[in-house]
């Protein structure tokens, strides 16, 4: 009845070792000549990050994806109608993360009705309405990833709507 | 369009961030939260931070996380802090579980830095030539009890109609019903009062303990160790949702079978199915309002099977046949089984026909309830009970048949068993003696509505949204409280004493003069003269016990917003007032009533009330005992920890009705049909039974959550659940605007098209700012003055297609799907 938790032991230990990393060229570069901070951006820099072509995509049929990072996972969906936040000629292309913004739980594509559904405690989403949660405990609706499709039909995804699950930041 | 925070960041607490304890002030299961604050220039990092873990990391499910909705930034000590209110993963209840509501509470705090919620009241409000002007303590209370003084003295105390929480959480709780309390009950002997959603002063639940029973006598963990839970007329996974999601999903997963009565397929019987089964689920799916004929039923099966507890029965209930005869004050008698058995005996085909349900699936019920196991052991079986019934048919006995089946099965008092109202806000009351209030009670909005009453103080109650009759009450509410608004205008530019003469001669000729406490600027406080901003729990310390009697310091982490106060301290400023104008105008055996209430703190107000009968109980040991505190009733205090009680009636003796035999009673009563005036012919003359439900979103009636973007984003208008086939025949589209009339009143809302509806049922959510469902409902009540607000007829039109912010939303079913 209940899935398995997304995150799995190696890509926690992957992280581990990158943040140790970066705590070392922090510590480096305190040592050089002073250094002046660069002015933050008032949205986290997200990495460009390419999850198909069109015309790998078929309607309704969901692909999975990985955004900001591969601790992310999303889904990738042609909608066949224009949809809300939907990218391409037809308006239609959308990507969401698909950790429950309740709990973190890893969910599901109904092709059905076209909700990703979370086992954990019941909450939906609608593919079709911008990621609104239907009925849940999440007290936001789903990230839903801004996409970018350049003319050879590359889909890129290069923000996010809302904070995913898990993290503080979106980009780690 | 789906409300985007479009937020990407949040800030990190600090290591050294303070961590307050935090009960969750919305529902009755009270989850705890741990509340951190730090200042407005520090930050964490994510691997010196308040959580100790590595924030660099993708946290697993269920880990530690700050949603944007539970960050914000308040005032504390009069300086700007971060706030981060966080699901407690040690407290018991929730073990780090949050609801829709609760993981809202920091985004639901009014701040001037983020703009949240600045519909809170900041400032004392006087009604001055046409507006509401904000004003000093001094200035409001004076007017207040100048009026309130004239008019108790020169007529009587009955010209003081007092609406009034009874709760706790949110604004209520032991300090707050303890100020209010000791004002009306104690300084003064107010009769003529009403409770925030019914239009009198009376308990929910009489009968149960009228028969012994205290209405909340389980531990949740019952639920992980029962054989069968028992829901009627409850919705737990929307409105005690982590009661269910922390404790019935365990029962269910440990093998527990569940049976709903309600009307209505709810997503409490789609989850259910999820967990355990669709085999190990029963809707009882009855015809609304017939629950008690369905549990007499039940119960003459039991009985007439031999699976009643007998050791039980002769041990701990009465057993000689008549102790309490029906009376105007008891709408049933009470006594042993087997005289209760003579009114009760309902046959299987009998209770079938009733009910609309097949014999088969009533016995399938009394056998997953009492059928003792193949080794002879009795089954265990929980049973929760909610509006369905408290609001329904014939309140009395049908929650009396209810307990009646409990009893019978030795299901009270034991592991892995309880009787228990599901509940709505927590528990908080702590008041002197109401007797004098009677019983039954004064209906209130009946006595408003034959222009009795000249002054109607209101503590955080909005009769606009949660009475019934409603149509009717504004109206008279609004056209009495006018008269006044009118006679001041007119008094414009002359001096205190000629506003208050002014005041006296319009509501002795009929007006109404009304003073409103409230945390935001009401529906009914539109007809307030003069309004006092009250404050809430965590910009107070605030006590409360759940739905287990789990009794916890909430504590303040923030200032109150602007210049508001705690309800007990503006009670406390009420009758200071009242005391200083009685001796003023002579009258100081009067004016000696009020003393007693220097108070500088709300914690002041709870060593006077609560603590006078409980000494154990202080705020000091309430702190340390955290985010689990102890279960009331608090025994002892050994070791440093207050020693509670885990469930009540352990030792099988009943006291809830005050017998000193320390029996419990069984209620002796049959169906008789529809109980309250008028239901029988509107339900005849109607299309359409319009059924009053909750939604998890919001919280009781929108008062915050009506400023609350994300919430306001998914339900622009009420909903009203409904047939598909209904809506063609009557030509409505999904998110359409629609009405609901019937001879008491019309209220409107959005089609919700729901496939599981029943033809000729709908579903409207109770309480909406939007559209308020009371509206409809007619002014019948039973003996007690208990409201059935859950039977209301009504035929329904289309008003206008659904406007852009309703088709902008989604309507697809509310069930989860894999």
């Amino acid at each position: 009845m209940r899935c398995k938790k997304m995150v799995n032991v190696g890509r926690r230990q992957f992280l581990r070792g990158s943040a140790v990393a970066g705590v070392g060229a922090a510590a480096t570069m305190m040592t050089g000549v002073q250094a002046h901070a660069a002015t933050p951006g008032a949205q986290v820099d997200y990495p460009s990050t390419k999850l198909g072509n069109i015309s790998d995509l078929t309607v309704n049929e969901p692909v999975d994806i990985e955004f900001p990072d591969a601790d992310s996972p999303g889904v990738l969906l042609k909608m066949g109608e224009a949809v809300e936040g939907g990218a391409g000629p037809d308006s239609d292309i959308v990507a969401f993360s698909v950790l429950c913004p309740h709990k973190g739980w890893y969910m599901s594509y109904n092709s059905e009705d076209r909700t990703l559904n979370c086992p954990g405690h019941y909450s939906r989403f609608d593919a079709e309405a911008g990621g609104q949660q239907v009925w849940g405990h999440a007290t936001q609706n789903l990230p839903q990833f801004t996409l970018r499709i350049d003319d050879k039909g590359d889909i890129y995804a290069e923000g996010a709507s809302d904070l995913i699950f898990g993290r503080p930041s979106n980009v780690l | 369009m789906a409300y985007k925070r479009q937020i990407d960041r949040l800030p990190i607490p600090p290591a050294d961030a303070k961590v307050h304890n935090v009960t969750c002030h919305y529902c009755i299961v009270g989850c705890g939260y741990k509340a951190y604050t730090w200042p407005r220039n520090k930050q964490g990092t994510t691997t010196e931070n308040a959580f100790g873990i590595d924030l660099g990391e993708q946290q697993p499910a269920d880990g530690t996380w700050i949603a944007p909705s539970m960050y914000n930034m308040v005032q504390q000590d009069g300086q700007d802090v971060h706030l981060a209110v966080v699901p407690d993963h040690d407290c018991v209840v929730n073990s780090g579980l949050a609801s829709i509501r609760g993981a809202r509470m920091a985004e639901n705090r009014p701040s001037r830095v983020t703009g949240t919620q600045q519909q809170r009241l900041s400032d004392p409000l006087v009604w001055r030539n046409g507006v509401w002007q904000p004003t000093t303590w001094n200035d409001a209370l004076d007017l207040v009890a100048r009026v309130t003084a004239r008019i108790v003295t020169e007529g009587s105390e009955d010209d003081l109609v007092v609406s009034m929480f009874d709760h706790g959480g949110s604004a209520g709780g032991y300090e707050n019903t303890w100020g209010t309390g000791k004002l009306y009950f104690d300084s003064m002997k107010i009769k003529n009062c009403r409770i925030h959603n019914r239009p009198a002063y009376n308990s929910e639940v009489h009968s149960s303990r009228d028969m012994g029973v205290d209405e909340l006598n389980y531990s949740y963990s019952d639920y992980e160790i029962t054989d069968t839970i028992v829901m009627v007329g409850a919705n737990p996974l929307e409105t005690q949702t982590n009661a269910f999601l922390n404790h019935m999903v365990p029962g269910m997963l440990n093998g527990a079978r569940f049976i709903m009565v309600d009307p209505r397929r709810s997503v409490t019987v789609n989850a259910c199915e999820e967990v355990a089964g669709t085999e190990n689920v029963l809707h009882l799916a009855i015809k609304p309002g017939t629950d008690m004929a369905l549990f007499n039923t039940l119960l003459t099966y039991i009985v007439d099977q031999g699976w009643t507890d007998d050791a039980f029965i002769a041990n701990s209930t009465f057993q000689g046949g008549e102790a309490v005869g029906e009376g105007s004050g008891q709408p049933a008698g009470l006594g042993s089984l087997d005289f209760a058995m003579q009114d009760i005996r309902t046959a299987l085909s009998e209770g079938a026909e009733i009910c609309g349900v097949a014999e088969a699936d009533i016995v399938k019920a009394a056998e997953w309830i009492a059928k003792p196991k193949d080794d002879g052991s009795r089954r265990k079986c929980v049973t929760g009970y909610e509006k369905g019934i408290i609001w329904g048919n014939d309140n009395y006995r049908t929650i009396g048949a209810v307990v009646n089946l409990s009893l019978a099965t030795g299901n009270i008092g034991r592991e892995g068993t309880g009787c228990c109202r599901m509940g709505g806000h927590q528990e908080g009351y702590y008041r002197p003696s109401d007797a004098h209030v009677g019983r039954p009670a004064t209906y209130v909005d009946q006595l408003l509505i034959r222009g009795g009453g000249k002054i109607h103080h209101v503590w955080a109650c909005d009769h606009y949204k949660t009475t019934l009759n409603a149509a009717q009450f504004k109206r008279v509410h609004k056209r009495r409280s006018d008269m006044v608004k009118d006679a001041m205008d007119a008094a414009a530019g002359g001096s205190r004493e000629q506003l208050v003469d002014a005041i006296v001669s319009a509501v002795n000729a009929g007006g109404l003069f009304v003073v409103d406490v409230d945390i935001i600027h009401s529906q009914i406080g539109q007809n307030a003269h003069v309004v006092l901003p009250a404050c809430e729990a965590n910009e107070m310390n605030l006590t409360s016990m759940n739905g287990e009697r789990r009794l916890r310091l909430s504590e303040r982490y923030m200032d109150p917003f602007g210049n508001s106060k705690p309800d007990c301290l503006i009670a406390a400023g009420v009758a200071q007032h009242m005391e200083s104008v009685l001796r003023e105008m002579g009258n100081d055996a009067y004016a000696d009533q009020f003393k007693g209430y220097d108070w500088s703190s709300e914690e002041d107000a709870f060593m006077d009330g609560y603590n006078q009968g409980n000494p154990e109980v202080t705020y000091d040991r309430l702190r340390a005992m955290g985010n689990n505190g102890v279960q009331e009733p608090v025994t002892g205090f050994e070791n440093g920890a207050l020693i509670g009680t885990p469930r009540l009636y352990t030792d099988g003796v009943f006291t809830r009705h005050g017998r000193e035999d320390g029996k419990a009673l069984f209620l002796a009563a049959g169906w008789r049909g529809w109980q309250a005036p008028g239901k029988a012919q509107e339900e005849a003359n109607h299309e359409f039974w319009i059924n009053n439900v909750r939604a998890n979103i919001f919280w009781q009636n929108q008062f915050l959550d009506q400023d609350n973007d994300f919430v306001q984003d998914r339900f622009p208008y009420p909903f009203i659940e409904m047939n598909g086939d209904d809506m063609a025949r009557l030509g409505i589209s999904t998110g359409d605007l629609i009405e609901i009339s019937n001879g008491n009143g019309a209220t409107q809302g959005m089609a919700y098209p729901t496939d599981t509806a029943k033809p000729g049922q709908v579903a409207m959510v109770f309480g909406s700012p939007a559209g308020s469902q009371g509206n409809v409902v007619n002014p019948g009540v039973n003996e007690l003055v208990l409201p059935d607000y859950k039977h209301t007829w009504g035929n329904i039109r289309k008003l206008a297609d659904a406007p852009p912010q309703a088709k902008a939303i989604s309507f697809k079913s509310k069930e989860y799907t894999a």
